[in-house]
């Protein structure tokens, strides 16, 4: 077996220290309540936008297709989502992406304001991709404390809330200038995420 | 040793570089966020030609009519963040301010002479002057505020605008409604005619 020398051991140790210095810029994290984790993990989801907005679209989605839709989202959307927090506590600090969160709204957005006739399975598969994606991302910036994944907990149920009263608004909707409406706020939506994406790369 | 030596200076060089190039942590509090959204949503009010055009969108949708009166204010939007995605990126639109006085112009003689063109031919044209709109917006936007929260409050402030006029333009079914619409169309047409003076000028 190869003997390692301690100077080229301390060499490789100091190279290591050094990128595990070299922090990318972290602007997530939770913001403290005051009330504990769960509610820190609510508030954080319920004041980001880039969050919120495309899991208002994938209710209003799945709300605009019908009961059984919506139903799926909202099982399907949390527990992906509990699923990427997991798998994102351990990984290195980020943020979403702009240009991902922008696509996020142009896609959602765009599929309900055409009020496009997905089948239950393409809703399952966005919300869980949705989930995934912005679940993942929000766990790396929770850090790796004990109370993160209860953080974690509490904005799975914030998210839960608001699919299950967007979801269930819509789905009783029945006057058609009602669905219009909900169509409308799809073209918000995705007209956001347009300008979200110019504003992305002219950061960028 | 020498060669030891050599490396872990480089080793030290390195580690320096990198916590000198650390870039900031801007946990917890992000500023300009609640600002930006009522910036966003202030702007489109904030002036008059803008309030008139989108009024008038709102004013010609209800005119023609379904599908006109909701296909206008669906499109209108994502139009004009197209417009506003250019002035976010800085690519220059000329004469922004003699388009937004002629979508005054325009809009107000459509309801004032309640012109009924295909959907497609009224689309395109709200489409048109919604670039030089959104172009505006998108220029505008003030340093160190959310892009995201500024854009969603102008988008939102202009689908209330439409939503008034839309809300004005149910009085068409009336006779003395459909009177009191062309006038709003002439009052319309006649503040572009002003803004178009004013930008000429």
């Amino acid at each position: 077996m190869k003997e390692v020398r301690p100077s080229r051991l301390s060499t490789g140790a100091i190279v290591a220290f050094a990128g595990l210095l070299h922090c990318a810029p972290v602007e997530a994290h939770l913001d403290s309540t005051g009330m504990g984790p769960i509610y820190d993990g609510t508030m954080h989801f319920l004041t980001s936008p880039e969050d919120l907005v495309p899991v208002l679209a994938l209710a209003l989605l799945a709300g605009l297709r019908g009961a059984a839709h919506g139903r799926r989202a909202l099982f399907t959307l949390p527990a992906a989502w509990l699923l990427g927090s997991y798998l994102g506590l351990t990984a290195t600090a980020m943020n979403v992406s702009a240009i991902l969160s922008s696509l996020w709204f142009l896609l959602l957005g765009g599929l309900v304001a055409t009020d496009a006739k997905l089948s239950l399975r393409l809703t399952t598969g966005l919300a869980a991709l949705l989930g995934l994606v912005h679940g993942y991302f929000n766990g790396t910036g929770m850090g790796q404390a004990g109370s993160a994944f209860i953080a974690a907990v509490g904005l799975v149920s914030a998210i839960f809330v608001v699919v299950a009263l967007a979801a269930a608004v819509v789905v009783r909707l029945r006057a058609h200038w009602a669905r219009i409406a909900v169509r409308v706020a799809g073209s918000w939506i995705a007209a956001s995420g347009l300008l979200m994406l110019g504003w992305a790369l002219r950061a960028g | 040793m020498r060669g030891d030596d050599t490396r872990q200076a480089i080793a030290l060089a390195v580690l320096l570089a990198f916590v000198l190039l650390t870039a900031p942590a801007m946990a917890h509090e992000q500023q300009g966020q609640a600002a930006g959204f009522v910036t966003g949503l202030l702007h489109p009010v904030s002036g008059l030609d803008h309030v008139l055009a989108m009024v008038a969108v709102g004013l010609w949708g209800a005119q023609l009519g379904a599908p006109a009166m909701w296909a206008l204010p669906v499109a209108f939007p994502l139009v004009m963040a197209m417009g506003g995605m250019l002035g976010f990126l800085g690519v220059p639109v000329p004469g922004i301010e003699v388009g937004i006085a002629a979508s005054g112009i325009v809009l107000g003689a459509m309801v004032m002479f309640e012109v009924r063109p295909p959907l497609i031919v009224a689309a395109v044209l709200v489409g048109i002057f919604a670039i030089f709109h959104g172009h505006a917006h998108g220029t505008e936007l003030p340093p160190a505020q959310s892009g995201l929260l500024y854009s969603m409050g102008f988008v939102i402030a202009t689908g209330c605008l439409h939503a008034v006029g839309i809300g004005i333009g149910t009085v068409h079914r009336w006779t003395w409604g459909r009177r009191l619409l062309r006038a709003a169309g002439a009052i319309v047409a006649g503040g572009g005619v002003v803004f178009m003076w004013k930008a000429l000028a």
